[in-house]
């Protein structure tokens, strides 16, 4: 009779802070107590702010501690779980924005602080990944099972239309316009691909969403390929996330167990089977066509577009390519319909976004807002603050593909279409921030360094591009350049991001024009006479 | 030889399919620390392709590996994320305790020092991994007293 479960966070984030060592103290405690049998202790999700991981959840109670050293671990059991009593001074503090019954705020202005807006991650270290029981038990498959019994393909597909859906990978392509293309052709075999090649340098808002709720992307696949008329779903991880492809396939077998996977789902006549494929370590792959050259067993090369996926995908078939975090939109959006999402961020793009945010800040971590709050608000509010003695000088969006936001556009909404009016773009959601003392050169360096090693050698603009690029920042960098290097680094910029096959080659460049945009005296101060 | 069998035994997994190409490459590269030609010529044959679509296959994956490498292999994150929370030191350390530049192997096969591009652990950076492991928040000090513990002794 299991009476208790602990949850301690084991994403990588909290093993790094002694998460594994927290749960061996726990575990000896029990033992020592002798309630090793009826009260059971596993990794759960972390809870995505880092300074308050690692986390230990102890359920039914729903009460949450962190951060928790492994002496604390001890303690723990012995108040908590041996006497009875909560113990107050290692709860998690009340503005650590975890969700669930003890934590989580109103939403609007709480003090200073806003809460976070959580529909993506209100399940996330919450609950057990390992079990669909926990799944379920928090709305999971509802959806799926009300789309299944109620609704017809075309509602569905009118709900994530109707509801303003845009792709999270970067582009916020609208997504059900994306799935009308493919519900609309005639072929009988249509794939519906989930893009979890989640590799943009500071992004880590997938990895947390499959391993903390790996369900979700299932029932949002489904859902998907109802709405298309797809039978079959892949999803491609890459090859570094280990932990999340376990998971994955943990969850897909339990889910077929159910029968809310795999054949005539819940007895409704549609059936929908999903497979996971792991990649081998290569950031092109996450471009959708690349991705299905991989998945091919070929080299991950982009192919030409059009005709896209949608028409001519996965073995020629018409494709839906859609990212993690779109996906795991998709069952609250059926559920609860377009309106209610319709509430929530901007008007041109509603919902809510993740943003993974690192760099000079007290606070870094997973957040998710609504669309369109300001860079100052995630800075100021979430983000607890620049640190001491830095003031805020840029911020690099989206990973390597995002761009340099200089302090002039701190009070810019935070959405696709305010952000791209701006010459600025959201990207896949990695918020670096950066204090006075960074070298805007050095940081442009780094950043076409990434693309040189990532380039994946298909055509010349980007291949060549890249290293010429290289090779002039880093001369640059070094102080052996003339104003006639920096003028012809910046029209390599410009042809790398005209001519270029790929979004990868047209990315690469993007770190130095929009450095010379807003910081251009920055890189004139490094040139010699 | 045994590690013909191994990968005898992953073609095998994969059904011998032509598309699990990638994930076979991934997988007996794990499983023996590199592709050997061998492996190359038997994986062609059995999956019935050609060796050079092969070979040109398993030289663009950074997880596959065409030479062997060392017992413990350090991935260490090189974007800009772990640039800023203060990257460069720590792989200067790690270039300088282990005597070889990125991209080598140590004289006696211990340890082979690779970049890596990010692996999503950002807000501990800086990061490596080592083997499986991942490890953050590193320093100079603490990535000495690392490969001391995993390397048991320099």
């Amino acid at each position: 009779m299991i009476r208790a479960t602990i949850l301690v966070s084991g994403d990588p984030q909290s093993l790094s802070r002694g998460a594994e060592e927290v749960k061996l103290a726990i575990e000896a405690e029990l033992s020592f107590y002798g309630l090793e049998n009826e009260i059971e202790v596993g990794f759960g999700g972390g809870v995505t702010r880092v300074d308050v991981l690692p986390t230990v959840s102890i359920y039914p109670e729903g009460v949450i501690y962190g951060p928790v050293k492994p002496g604390d671990g001890a303690f723990i059991v012995e108040e908590h779980l041996y006497k009875g009593r909560v113990v107050e001074h290692l709860l998690l503090p009340s503005d650590a924005l975890v969700s669930g019954q003890l934590a989580s705020l109103p939403a609007g202005k709480e003090g200073k602080r806003y809460a976070e807006k959580r529909v993506l991650l209100r399940r996330v270290g919450v609950i057990d990944p390992y079990s669909i029981e926990d799944y379920v038990a928090h709305d999971g498959y509802f959806a799926l099972g009300q789309a299944l019994s109620t609704m017809t393909p075309a509602q569905v597909l009118n709900i994530v239309r109707e509801s303003g859906l845009q792709g999270r990978g970067g582009a916020g392509f609208p997504t059900g316009l994306k799935w009308s293309f493919v519900a609309s052709r005639a072929e009988a075999t249509k794939y519906i691909v989930c893009n979890a090649d989640e590799s943009e340098p500071g992004t880590f808002k997938d990895r947390m969403i499959l391993e903390g709720d790996p369900h979700a992307v299932l029932e949002g696949m489904a859902l998907a390929g109802y709405a298309v008329g797809a039978h079959e779903g892949w999803i491609y991880i890459r090859g570094e996330y280990v932990l999340s492809k376990e998971r994955l396939e943990q969850a897909i077998h339990q889910a077929e167990e159910l029968g809310v996977l795999g054949d005539n789902i819940m007895g409704s006549g549609f059936s929908f089977h999903i497979h996971v494929h792991a990649g081998a370590g290569a950031y092109v792959c996450g471009e959708e066509t690349a991705l299905l050259e991989s998945m091919e067993g070929k080299r991950g090369t982009p192919r030409i577009r059009p005709p896209y996926p949608t028409v001519y995908g996965y073995h020629g078939m018409p494709t839906v390519v859609n990212n993690v975090e779109t996906l795991a939109n998709v069952p609250p959006i059926v559920l609860n319909g377009a309106a209610w999402y319709r509430t929530l961020g901007t008007k041109r793009s509603p919902g809510t976004k993740l943003y993974s945010v690192m760099g000079d800040v007290n606070v870094t971590g997973l957040i998710e807002v609504p669309m369109g709050i300001t860079l100052r608000e995630v800075v100021d509010i979430y983000a607890g603050g620049m640190k001491a003695g830095k003031t805020f000088k840029c911020a690099q969006t989206g990973g390597s593909s995002g761009s340099i936001i200089p302090a002039a556009l701190l009070d810019v909404p935070m959405d696709f279409a305010s952000m791209a009016e701006k010459g600025a773009s959201l990207g896949s959601g990695a918020l670096l921030i950066c204090g006075d003392d960074t070298d805007i050169v050095d940081l442009a360096y780094t950043l076409v360094r990434f693309f040189k090693t990532e380039s994946c050698g298909k055509c010349v603009p980007c291949r060549v591009g890249t290293a010429q690029m290289l090779e002039a920042l880093d001369r640059l960098r070094q102080g052996y350049a003339r104003a006639a290097d920096l003028a012809r680094l910046e029209q390599i910029a410009g042809y790398a991001r005209e001519a270029s096959f790929c979004g990868l080659g047209q990315a690469a460049p993007v770190p130095i024009l929009s450095g010379l945009r807003f910081f251009r005296e920055e890189f004139e101060a490094k040139l010699i006479a | 030889m045994p590690e013909c069998s191994t990968v005898n035994e992953i073609i095998e997994k994969y059904g011998g399919d032509r598309e699990a190409l990638v994930e076979i490459l991934r997988d007996v590269s794990q499983a023996n620390g590199y592709v050997t030609p061998e492996d190359l010529a038997t994986i062609a044959q059995r999956l019935g392709l050609p060796q050079s679509q092969v070979y040109s296959v398993a030289s663009f994956y950074s997880l596959i590996s065409l030479k062997p490498l060392g017992k413990h292999v350090i991935r260490f994150c090189q974007d800009a994320p772990c640039h800023v929370a203060g990257g460069r030191e720590v792989w200067e350390v790690l270039e300088q305790t282990l005597g070889i530049p990125f991209g080598a192997t140590t004289p006696d096969g211990t340890w082979t020092l690779l970049p890596t591009s990010c692996i999503g652990a950002c807000s501990v950076g800086p990061v490596m991994m080592v083997d499986d492991e991942i490890y953050g928040n590193l320093t100079p000090d603490r990535v000495r007293e690392i490969l001391a513990q995993v390397g048991g002794g320099l």
